[in-house]
Formats: structure tokens, C-alpha cells, sequence
């Protein structure tokens, strides 16, 4: 098991964030925060809630906008530029918590939307891939259903679908399984696994502890805008630095 | 191991029963919602005996209606003292009613041709799920035939009008790389050029395929009402959807624009507008300028419905939970694809009620250019037909008749809003 999560890391940088500081309004949400992601790297990001783990992936592409520090991504440095903005999104794909699959159109066309017309890909072809990776996520024989007609796990695996039909280079995963029912988490980790061993760079804000266990490189810990602690998941769990991460496992895992 | 031999295990079902018969069909409903307990029963008998009364009250005016008189007199006279409606001055002054008294006999084919081709027209955006989208081309090129028609005078005019739309958007297209405020602008200008131009070579060549010309002053009726309803509804939706977008905007001087306008208008009766585009307007133009009145109203009317229909889909862009947008963005869409594919389409299904209100409102207000001496089909009851000598003081059979006509527009728009809700709901099946 350890070897495997060591597996593939490169030299290449796939995003770069230094001295990055965020307000929401004069709340200091994230402070002096360097984190370095390499290509086909696993981060798991845990702390309490507030603690901004999932501010600090949303300003990765954008969604949040940072105001001191850089944030390069895939070689971009982010800017207040709309189309440079526009093109990091479309390399760095999303899934949220609550989904957020558009309830108008089907699952096919939630797939398909953004590489025809951001990716002018032509529509049979993104609809070929959009089938290939339903398929992937075990779900093709709901492509022409709406996304109200499935369960919040079908759902959730739809999202992932939808952000892997632009081949994003990095995958961010912001609490993907904290609004389901229980018995549906384990069908969105394994997919979140099966991508994590296909070598995908991945983000993820989760307090799926075992998950970090079996696919993270590093599991990083933030408390109060800060990263307090990073290390590899054996480390991380059996033998935790600080204080703070000590007492938040103790709650997470006593019981 | 068999079952046949088992003795319980049956072989064939027994025939339903019907159920008891106070349990089914009319008995049942009439138990469940008319006689449901005592007070409900009394209520129930009560409400039969005045809806009964009303009817043997107003039967006889309607049974014993002269449908041919040549005046009130005459009706009168035949109905010798019995209650009776005339009717008779429907038939006898149908065509005022529908055209108005100027608009010439023998051109009344155009604008019924032009009604027909309405439905033809709005037929492919009213069921756009069912009916193949190119169809779309015949609701493009609707306008410009309508006015034809309805108008009058060479061909040349609507072909030169529709020609500088398709300039105007051939060149948006062209610059479109650039930025979509520039191409806007450069679309707007290309169109107004070629406008300009085109009204010189229209003016030489009047009498090409010409019809003959019918003042906007010569028009009245039903015919205004729903003139000014289908313009100013179609105009006003994409309006209000910009000023609605406007409003959101992050851009101040945009956002105050919009702001300001919205609740300028908001903040004036609509007949103050009506009487500015009448009265007022004719001050600020240049003397001499001969600007169309019925523009000059479906100008006002139109600003009026998209300061209270973009507010309706304000709303309904509120609704959207904050995930749509962010997951819209977070797959690389910029702001014109996200609003076009996930915003909108979403904020107008919930917008639906509130754009159906607005708009049954505007097409019965648009009476109110009786107001500014217009001859729509409430201007013409008061107007010419009432005051004849003939037809004096028949109000009842003209008013209703005005009613019924506003009546099966609006509730026909309205059960065709309920269907389309029906059609665009995706949950739940």
C-alpha cells in the first residue's frame, strides 16, 4: 500500500500558489499560504470547517479571487483577465458538493456543453467522449435522463463525468461526498480512485480519512486560513506534528 | 418440486367487484366536494340557486338578440318590448370594429391574410420542442411581410429594412473575434448605414411591386390592439432580458443605466407615457419630422413592459442557486455562453408566470390609446359607433363583445403558459 502512493510524482509543476492571502471583506480567510502541486500528484485537504480548505481550491481556478500572492497554474500566472481566466478553467475541472449539474438539459448535454463550445470540439465526437467516460463512471444508460431523474451519487459521478469531457489537466474536488446519503459514498470514491490510479492530478477537500489513507501523496492539514502540517498519509495519521492536527484526528477518527 | 397440486395455490383470479356505488363516478365526487357535511350542502344549494337565477335572468336577453337591424331603433321596434340584446350592431359595424373605420373595404384581405400568418409565424418559437427549428426563417421574415401588408406601399421598403438587419449581423459576426461590445456597436452602425442609404433608392422607386399605402392614422380596431400587443410583447422580452442582465452587471456605468430607467419607468403611469409619445415628444423633434404615431407608441408601450418584465426575470435569475453559475464558469464558459446555456434558460422557466402577467396586462392596456385619440377597438366603440344616431346607447352588446374578444387572447396566452410549464419541467418524472 505505501508504495502505491508514492507512485508517479514528476518535477513538473502543475500549480504553484505563494504568499497567497485572501479576505472576504476584513475576514483574513486565508493567510501566507505555499503549496506546490506537482503533475499526477494526489492532495487530500483536510481540516475543520472555516478553516478556508475549500476557498483556498476555489481561487485555484478562480472562483474566488485572491488578493495578495500568485497563483500560477499550468504555467498561467492567474490575472484579473477575463480570457486568461477562461482558458485556466478549462484546464482545471471542478466537482462540487451539491453537484451543481444544469437541471435543463440532459445528462448528455450537461457532458457535452462545455468542450462544443468552449473546445469547439464538433457534436458527435464530444458526444463519443462524453459516452466514453459515462461509461467510465458506470452510468451511460442514463445519458438521456435529467439530472432530478438519479440519485445524488449518479449525480455526483455525472459531475465528475461532465469535468473530464474538457481532459482537464488538474481536477479539483471540493467536499464531492458530503451531501449524499451514506450508502452512495463509496460509489463516488471509487470512482474518484479509479482516476486517482489512471494518474490524475487531483485536488480534493474531503473528510473521507480513508480515501486520503489509500490514494493521497500528501494530505494537508489547515486550520484558521493556515497550513499548519503536510505529509504523506502514513506520517500524517501515526504520527501527526502539531497540536491542533493531533485533536482534529482524535475527533475524526475517535470514535 | 410442483405447485399445481397445491390446494391454495390458485389458479385463475376471481372477477373484480365494482366498488359500492356511493363510492364511484358522480355520486362519489358530488359526496366528496359538494355535500362533504352540512354547512357545505346549505353552501352548495345557495350557490346553485344564484348561478340558476343569473342564468334564467340573462337567457332571454341573449335568446331573443336581434342579430339583424339596421339601427337601435329598428331593433327596438322588434322586439317590441321584450328584454333582447341587439346584436345587430356587431354584424352591422363588424368590420369597424376590427379595422377601424378608415382602413379601405377593399384592402381588408391584407391584415387578415397578415392575422392568419401570425400563427404560421409564431407557431415554431409557441412549440418549439415539436416543430423543426428552420421554421424560425418564416418568424424572421414575419415582420417585415406583416408590415407589408398591413402598410402598404413597395416592396422595397420591408426588403431593404430586412436587408439591413442581415447587414448588421454580418458584420457583428465579422468583428465578433474582437469583443462583443465593439461588434455590437459596429453591427448597430453598418445597419443604420445601410438604412440610410436604402431610404434613398426606396424614395426613387416607390412603385415597385407597390400595394397600396394605408396611413397609420387610417387604422383602428382590434386590428391596433393586437398590433400594438404582438410588437410591443415580442419587443419587450429581449429587452427586458438586457436590462434585466444590465441591472446584475459588474459594470457601474451599466448597472445605473439600467437601474435608473427600470425605476423611471416603473415610477410613471403608463398613460403619462402614451400622452408624452402623443403630445410631447412633437417638441423635441425637429419641426416638420412626420415620426409615426403608432411608433411612437409601441416605443413607449414597449419601454413600459421591459421595465416591468426585466424586474420579473430579475427575479428569476436571483432564484438560481449560486452553484449554477460558479459550476458554468468552472467549466470555462464565458459570460455571453453561460447566460445563453445555463442562466437564462433556467431564469426564464421560473420567470414564465411573472412575463405571462406582464404581458396579458400590456395587450389589455394597450385601450389606453383610446385615451390619445387612437381609434383601437375601445376608442372605436366610443367613438364613431356610439356616437351615430344609429347605434346610440347600446352598451352592453358592444363593451362584452370587446370583453369576450380580450378575454379568449388573454386566457388562451395564459393555459399556453401553463402547457409550456408543464413541458419545460425535467424532475420528477
Amino acid at each position: 500500500m505505501a508504495a502505491e502512493t508514492q507512485l508517479k510524482v514528476s518535477d513538473e509543476v502543475a500549480v504553484e500558489i505563494t504568499k497567497m492571502n485572501k479576505w472576504f471583506g476584513t475576514f483574513h480567510v486565508l493567510r501566507d499560504i505555499d503549496l506546490t502541486v506537482y503533475q499526477g500528484e494526489r492532495i487530500v485537504i483536510a481540516g475543520p470547517s472555516g478553516s478556508g480548505k475549500s476557498t483556498l481550491i476555489r481561487c485555484i481556478n478562480a472562483l474566488e479571487e485572491h488578493q495578495k500572492g500568485s497563483i500560477t497554474v499550468d504555467g498561467t500566472v492567474l490575472s484579473n483577465d477575463i480570457k486568461n481566466i477562461d482558458r485556466i478553467r478549462s484546464e482545471v475541472g471542478m466537482v462540487f458538493q451539491h453537484f451543481n449539474l444544469f437541471p435543463h438539459l440532459t445528462i448528455l448535454e450537461n457532458c457535452t456543453l462545455a468542450p462544443i463550445w468552449v473546445r469547439k470540439t464538433p457534436k458527435r465526437e464530444a458526444e463519443e467522449v462524453a459516452m466514453h467516460f459515462l461509461t467510465k463512471v458506470k452510468i451511460p444508460e442514463q445519458a438521456d435522463k435529467y439530472p432530478g431523474q438519479l440519485s445524488g451519487g449518479q449525480q455526483q459521478r455525472v459531475a465528475i463525468a461532465r469535468s473530464l469531457c474538457m481532459k482537464p489537466r488538474i481536477m479539483l474536488f471540493d467536499e464531492p461526498t458530503s451531501a449524499l446519503d451514506p450508502e452512495m459514498i463509496s460509489e463516488v470514491l471509487d470512482t474518484m480512485i479509479e482516476l486517482a490510479e489512471e494518474g490524475m492530478t487531483m485536488c480534493c477537500v474531503t473528510h473521507e480519512m480513508g480515501f486520503a489513507r489509500k490514494v493521497a501523496n500528501r494530505v494537508i492539514f489547515m486550520d484558521e486560513g493556515q497550513i499548519v502540517e503536510q505529509n504523506e498519509p502514513e506520517e500524517f495519521f501515526n504520527n501527526p506534528k502539531s497540536e491542533r492536527t493531533k485533536m482534529f484526528l482524535s475527533q475524526i477518527l475517535g470514535h | 418440486m410442483s405447485h399445481e397440486n397445491v390446494s391454495f395455490h390458485r389458479t385463475h383470479m376471481l372477477p373484480e367487484a365494482p366498488p359500492p356505488v356511493t363510492e364511484t363516478g358522480a355520486i362519489k365526487w358530488m359526496r366528496e366536494n359538494l355535500f362533504s357535511s352540512v354547512a357545505n350542502g346549505v353552501l352548495t344549494v345557495a350557490t346553485a340557486y344564484v348561478i340558476i337565477s343569473l342564468v334564467m335572468a340573462a337567457a332571454p336577453w341573449f335568446l331573443n338578440g336581434i342579430w339583424d337591424s339596421p339601427s337601435l331603433t329598428a331593433c327596438r321596434e322588434m322586439l317590441d318590448g321584450r328584454t333582447g340584446a341587439c346584436f345587430a350592431v356587431l354584424t352591422e359595424r363588424w368590420n369597424q370594429l376590427l379595422f377601424g373605420f378608415k382602413y379601405p373595404d377593399e384592402l381588408y384581405w391584407r391584415p387578415t391574410l397578415a392575422f392568419v400568418l401570425l400563427f404560421v409565424a409564431i407557431a415554431p418559437v409557441l412549440f418549439f420542442k415539436f416543430l423543426p427549428s428552420k421554421l424560425m426563417i418564416m418568424t424572421g421574415l414575419y415582420p417585415f411581410l406583416a408590415y407589408w401588408l398591413i402598410w402598404g406601399g413597395t416592396i422595397l421598403v420591408p426588403v431593404m429594412a430586412l436587408l439591413g438587419v442581415l447587414a448588421g449581423v454580418l458584420v457583428y459576426r465579422r468583428t465578433l473575434f474582437a469583443s462583443a461590445g465593439m461588434a455590437v456597436i459596429a453591427g448597430l452602425v453598418a445597419a443604420l448605414v445601410f438604412w440610410w442609404l436604402a431610404g434613398l433608392v426606396t424614395g426613387a422607386m416607390s412603385g415597385v411591386l407597390a400595394l397600396e399605402p394605408v396611413a397609420s392614422r387610417d387604422m383602428g380596431g382590434f386590428m391596433i390592439n393586437l398590433m400594438l400587443g404582438v410588437v410591443c410583447v415580442s419587443l419587450s422580452l429581449p429587452f427586458g432580458i438586457l436590462l434585466a442582465l444590465g441591472r446584475q452587471s459588474d459594470m457601474p456605468i451599466i448597472k445605473w443605466i439600467c437601474v435608473v430607467f427600470i425605476e423611471f419607468i416603473r415610477g410613471v403611469p403608463l398613460i403619462t407615457l402614451l400622452f408624452v409619445a402623443n403630445v410631447v415628444l412633437a417638441y423635441f423633434l425637429p419641426p416638420g419630422t412626420n415620426f409615426d404615431l403608432i411608433l411612437r407608441v409601441i416605443i413607449m408601450i414597449t419601454m413600459f413592459a421591459s421595465a416591468y418584465i426585466a424586474e420579473v426575470i430579475r427575479g428569476g435569475l436571483a432564484a438560481l442557486p449560486r452553484g449554477q453559475y460558479e459550476a458554468a464558469d468552472s467549466l470555462g464558459l464565458d459570460y455571453a455562453q453561460s447566460m445563453q446555456f445555463i442562466i437564462l434558460p433556467q431564469a426564464l422557466k421560473i420567470s414564465i408566470p411573472g412575463i405571462v402577467n406582464v404581458s396579458v396586462g400590456l395587450f389589455k392596456d394597450t385601450t389606453l390609446v383610446s385615451v390619445i385619440s387612437m381609434f383601437d377597438i375601445v376608442g372605436m366603440i366610443r367613438g364613431p359607433i356610439l356616437a351615430s344616431s344609429e347605434w346610440n346607447g347600446v352598451y352592453w352588446e358592444l363593451f362584452g363583445f370587446a370583453a369576450v374578444l380580450f378575454f379568449i387572447t388573454c386566457y388562451g396566452i395564459s393555459q399556453y403558459s401553463q402547457w409550456l410549464e408543464r413541458q419545460l419541467q425535467t424532475d420528477h418524472h
